[in-house]
């Protein structure tokens, strides 16, 4: 598929993607790449993705949706625009991780895998984020913020509420 | 952002440009990067590989296997393409290196890339940062263009008629990706399970050719070992144990933070000096030498510790991969096993059953023992179920769950027996563990 036929996709993303499948020695080798990015601009694997990636590599729908189910970054379902990961892996626990999950969970009235209703957040709880020296740590989408307490974490929901005003609840980059 | 720290016992080797603007291209010529890249591609594999043996540099990703040996063993003719693969899916608890690496000095990663490509006689590498790290891939990405532009890459690197391309991606959420046949399969767009050894990489590894798998502080290391030479970086180490190594401190210590030490290094002074003791004045209950996989040691054990691969390993641990987690006597030991293997059990692959269901027989009886409905029976039973993961899986997950279990019902067996009964505990900071 070429980026000039109907794609789920921006044209720079289809674009991106047809570069991608070449710069391998394997088409397929693009497909983890692919997975993530398709997801970043969407913000799940939707149907019509994950049909339009198998196509674009040339395998099956079914191998697609087997390899992205064993990848806990892709998920099949929406998320909040800012989606919230608290560490609470040994390092962060150590250093007070629940107490920041705890005022996240206060803060934006949701759970582990809570969505508010605004669509603004998303809460989860994850593991090992790799900045285990300035624990405890999150990460919003890719951002991360470390060497957290839990008094900081209003204003933080108020920065990005003010984000997701100005632009719009819509996109999840 | 992640913050540096430093202290005067530090020797800076591999973090000599941290802080620098070495993510720069310029900057990094500026510092002497890429000299070492050129002098290799004059010098050739076999000057290359015996610097390398000489360094006694050993993989920093945790096993600890000689660099320059496992160079050693690719086969030199192969009908197949030969490829580099970089292991920067950094993902055992406690470690955090590579993320300052890819953040400070990503040319040096690239340069090491080339310089293990000539070695070995590859014409292309991969490589392979952690899902999350999707900022340090942008930095990664625009020093691969860089180098590019500069000639340094491509057809005719260094304006010769050697060929060497690099291709950078993540994954997207694996912990076991960061084994190296899990890993190689990630890259072949597959699920991250491990394949069976033998063969090996270096013989058969990623798309059939021969490959070999490195860390990426190990690569990181390569281009100062060339302009040192490797005689004079094994000095700084200890017999077997060249070097420096990146060690991640966290947990209580009031000075976390990454620091550049010499292999052997003391334990002890290092959790008291060099991180500042532990946090808040508590005394010491337990240390994780080596990332969360590693048995944990009793302060007795580490008075006259030395870091390096040999002395952890007899005293009954590992060095993995270099993260150190101090841990005070505030916290409640059950709690710290329980979320360790909360992990292993959630980033088992399922591929081999003793790992896939032990890891999830140790989390549930761990959970009921934490909760306060153990029984005496459970102490034995989690034994028992570690013992019989041990050296029973494909890859190195299943130990990594089982040794560190172990390791606390050992030596806090009497820990495990007080919450027995229905007994709160005074430390613990949260009963359910809300990860599953």
């Amino acid at each position: 598929m070429s980026s000039e036929t109907m794609s789920v996709f921006s044209p720079q993303l289809a674009a991106r993607f047809d570069a991608l499948v070449e710069k391998y020695p394997v088409r397929r080798s693009a497909l983890v790449p692919m997975l993530l990015y398709a997801q970043d601009e969407i913000g799940y694997l939707s149907d019509a993705a994950i049909a339009e990636i198998a196509d674009r590599i040339g395998i099956t729908q079914l191998d697609v949706r087997d390899v992205a189910s064993y990848y806990s970054m892709l998920r099949f379902k929406p998320v909040g625009k800012f989606n919230v990961q608290v560490c609470t892996n040994i390092c962060c626990m150590l250093r007070g991780a629940y107490d920041v999950f705890d005022r996240f969970q206060q803060e934006l009235g949701i759970g582990h895998k809570g969505i508010t209703k605004d669509g603004i957040f998303s809460l989860e709880e994850v593991e090992c984020i790799g900045v285990c020296s300035w624990a405890p740590a999150i990460q919003v989408n890719y951002e991360f913020h470390d060497e957290l307490n839990p008094e900081q974490v209003p204003d933080l929901v108020a920065q990005l509420r003010a984000r997701a005003a100005k632009e719009g609840t819509s996109a999840n980059a | 952002m992640p913050r540096l720290v430093s202290h005067p016992d530090e020797v800076k080797i591999i973090s000599r440009r941290f802080g620098q603007g070495a993510a720069a291209i310029d900057k990094y010529i500026e510092l002497g990067g890429y000299e070492s890249a050129k002098k290799c591609l004059a010098q050739g594999p076999d000057w290359i590989i015996a610097e390398m043996k000489a360094s006694n540099l050993r993989g920093r990703g945790g096993a600890g296997f000689p660099t320059g040996m496992k160079w050693s063993f690719v086969p030199k003719q192969s009908p197949k393409p030969k490829y580099v693969l970089v292991n920067g899916d950094e993902s055992e608890p406690g470690t955090c290196k590579d993320h300052l690496i890819f953040l400070h000095d990503p040319h040096a990663v690239i340069e090491g890339t080339i310089i293990a490509g000539l070695a070995i006689g590859a014409k292309m590498g991969f490589i392979y940062l952690r899902g999350e790290y999707r900022y340090l891939l942008e930095i990664m990405e625009k020093a691969v263009a860089d180098a590019y532009a500069r000639g340094f890459l491509g057809r005719n690197i260094f304006g010769s008629e050697t060929e060497f391309q690099i291709v950078t991606q993540t994954g997207a959420g694996a912990y076991e990706v960061g084994e190296e046949s899990a890993l190689m399969e990630s890259l072949e767009g597959k699920r991250g399970i491990p394949r069976i050894k033998p063969p090996f990489p270096a013989v058969v590894g990623l798309y059939g050719g021969p490959t070999v798998i490195n860390n990426a502080e190990t690569i990181a290391t390569v281009p100062h070992i060339i302009t040192m030479g490797g005689e004079a970086y094994a000095a700084v180490g200890t017999p077997r144990n060249g070097g420096t190594r990146l060690f991640c401190l966290s947990g209580h210590v009031e000075r976390p933070g990454v620091y550049e030490l010499p292999m052997g290094y003391n334990l002890k002074k290092m959790i008291d000096e060099v991180g500042g003791g532990v946090r808040g004045g508590r005394k010491l209950k337990a240390v994780v030498p080596g990332g969360s996989s590693t048995p944990v040691l009793l302060p007795e054990e580490i008075e006259n510790l030395g870091m390096d691969f040999d002395q952890v390993g007899k005293a009954g641990s590992m060095l993995g991969s270099g993260g150190v987690v101090v841990i005070d006597d505030q916290t409640c030991m059950v709690e710290f096993a329980l979320r360790t293997i909360s992990f292993y059990q959630h980033e088992s692959c399922g591929w081999c059953i003793p790992c896939r269901e032990g890891t999830d027989w140790l989390k549930k009886s761990l959970t009921r023992f934490h909760a306060g409905f153990g029984t005496a029976k459970d102490i034995d039973n989690i034994r028992y179920l570690a013992e019989n993961m041990m050296g029973r899986t494909f890859c190195p997950l299943g130990d990594a769950a089982a040794m560190p279990t172990l390791g606390f019902v050992k030596k806090f067996r009497k820990e495990f027996e007080d919450h027995l009964n229905g007994k709160p505990c005074p430390f613990a900071k949260r009963v359910e563990v809300g990860l599953v």
